[in-house]
């Protein structure tokens, strides 16, 4: 269970340039629910993921996990409950150390670091496992560095990273947006099945209106800093772009002239 | 080139081999431009020397010696991580406040260790020949230091520091505290290069307030060089590269200053070792912008 209460984040307050990214905002993400979230540029998105991460700090609300009150932890103390994919290949992972290596770091989520042996026998069987599972022959390249592979591999690796270790919520920062069209569609499945199979507490953040309607339980748009449109369940079954552009129109009254969303 | 001039370079490799691998830790590893060694190596001298000649045991003295760098070392990345002062200007001014707080330490300019006890005592009652028995010691010191840094890297806490340095983004949302990591790695770092320090003022004979000077550049040279020799694919290659890339330095010092046909003389080293690490660090670049580029892709 996740909840915002009521989040507010001002860049920049009492300056000539600045922004308020939230301006309370409410949002309550019951266990297991995959989560879409849709918005224009400048909607807030990005600072939402980073209210979740920690990487933002809010001015004014909560923010909770389960029953914790997190909102002043930063990423660290709470990456053994947030798990996370950037859109950027290159961020989520470290392309000077190898694939194994990577995948200690992130095996290590939430837990104590000691002076024992970082990649140590037991876990390469793991990864061995779970790379095989991806079909991309990643098993047997265990040593190689990070950055010899391709952007499609590094999502697909940090997804498998994200997912060793329980997690209360998983956030997906338009991880398949740097990716080439095939490529977007093979990650994008594989963070579908990786979701349901372990029933993952995941909140989306996509580009795309045919993304954030295809997937997912919910989808949430947000707009100044604010939701504006929440729908699930039978309302959102075969609701085309279309509609939740007219549906846009009619809450706030004014037409979406961000193309980027319409044409995803 | 005499053998007693290869030994010697050999030995002063092995020493700075401490000094480059303090420096690899820095900015290698956590890729943070650390000039606190120009102060640190001094610290250790002079540390080392002051305690020895009140008394105290070499080798008391010495850990003690590594204990003031690694102090040094934290408040430069202090300074860094939580009064966001940037690194490189957290690192000069420590450098340069050490400079007062070494002449602090020993009262005076330079303390002389004639006549005492030091961690070489022991070593020279093997009776090897002279020009050995010091490189002994510095070998063993060498070795213990490579393959302790060898195994902390590659524990979970050395991963997790070279994840602060290689994407730091990314380490936090892995859970890693990576202000942490940058005080205990820049600690780790200055406190090697402060046992160099030590070992240098013991085996030299005292220990003096501007032995620091450039020391950062005969390190930085060393890892380059080292980096050029040997592919840096794991730790214990790199760690081996900054060993070899130091006696390597040491080597071509020894070779230039006895080839006197070019006249180079000893004052001419720090020079020399500018436009060294000067031109290494920019030939890679240059490389790929030259038209005729050889057997690459066009």
């Amino acid at each position: 269970m996740i909840t915002l209460d009521q989040v507010r984040v001002t860049f920049n307050p009492g300056t000539a340039i600045e922004t308020r990214a939230l301006q309370g905002l409410d949002l309550h993400i019951p266990e297991g629910q995959f989560v879409t979230v849709i918005g224009s540029n400048g909607a807030g998105k990005s600072t939402l993921l980073g209210v979740l991460s920690g990487e933002t700090l809010p001015q004014q609300g909560l923010v909770a996990i389960d029953a914790e009150d997190v909102t002043r932890w930063p990423t660290p103390k709470r990456a053994g409950l947030v798990a996370r994919v950037f859109q950027d290949p290159m961020a989520g992972t470290c392309e000077a150390l190898s694939i194994e290596e990577n995948m200690a770091l992130a095996a290590a989520r939430g837990h104590r670091r000691g002076l024992g042996r970082a990649v140590a026998p037991a876990l390469r069987g793991l990864f061995r496992e779970r790379l095989a599972s991806l079909g991309l022959g990643l098993e047997n390249r265990l040593k190689d560095r990070m950055g010899l592979l391709s952007g499609g591999q590094r999502q697909a690796i940090t997804l498998v990273m994200a997912t060793l270790n329980p997690m209360k919520i998983l956030l997906l920062d338009e991880h398949t947006a740097a990716l080439d069209p095939k490529t977007a569609a093979f990650v994008m499945e594989l963070t579908n099945d990786i979701v349901r199979r372990s029933a993952l507490t995941t909140l989306m953040v996509t580009h795309s209106m045919r993304q954030a309607l295809d997937y997912g339980d919910r989808t949430v748009m947000l707009h100044g800093g604010k939701v504006v449109l929440d729908v699930a369940g039978d309302d959102r079954k075969g609701l085309s772009v279309e509609d939740l552009l007219h549906m846009f129109t009619k809450v706030r009254g004014e037409q979406l002239d961000d193309d980027a969303l319409i044409l995803g | 080139m005499s053998s007693i001039a290869f030994f010697g370079a050999i030995e002063s490799g092995l020493l700075f081999g401490l000094v480059t691998l303090g420096v690899f830790i820095s900015f290698r590893v956590l890729d943070f431009p650390d000039l606190t060694v120009d102060g640190s190596l001094p610290l250790g001298a002079a540390v080392a020397a002051t305690l020895i000649v009140h008394g105290v045991p070499p080798v008391v003295a010495t850990l003690a010696a590594m204990l003031a760098g690694a102090g040094a070392g934290f408040v430069t990345a202090w300074l860094n991580v939580r009064l966001k002062i940037l690194n490189l200007l957290a690192s000069i001014l420590t450098m340069i406040a050490l400079y007062s707080v070494n002449l602090r330490i020993m009262g005076r300019p330079n303390v002389a260790l004639l006549g005492v006890d030091t961690v070489f005592t022991p070593v020279e009652k093997l009776h090897l020949p002279y020009y050995l028995s010091d490189l002994v010691l510095y070998a063993a010191v060498c070795l213990a230091a490579t393959l302790l840094l060898v195994w902390f890297l590659n524990s979970q806490v050395g991963l997790a520091m070279r994840a602060t340095g290689a994407n730091a983004r990314m380490a936090r949302a892995q859970g890693i505290n990576t202000d942490r990591m940058t005080l205990l790695g820049m600690a780790v770092s200055n406190a090697l290069v402060a046992l160099a320090g030590a070992l240098f003022a013991q085996s030299q004979g005292g220990a003096d307030v501007s032995m620091g000077i450039g020391v950062i550049v005969t390190g930085l040279a060393a890892v380059i060089l080292g980096e050029a020799i040997l592919p840096t694919r794991t730790i214990w290659l790199a760690a081996l590269a900054c060993v070899g890339g130091s006696i390597l330095y040491r080597m071509a010092v020894a070779l230039a200053l006895n080839a006197s046909f070019i006249g180079l003389q000893a004052q001419d080293l720090k020079l020399i070792t500018a436009v060294l690490v000067a031109l290494a660090m920019t030939v890679p670049s240059m490389r790929g912008k030259l038209p005729f580029r050889r057997g690459g892709k066009a």
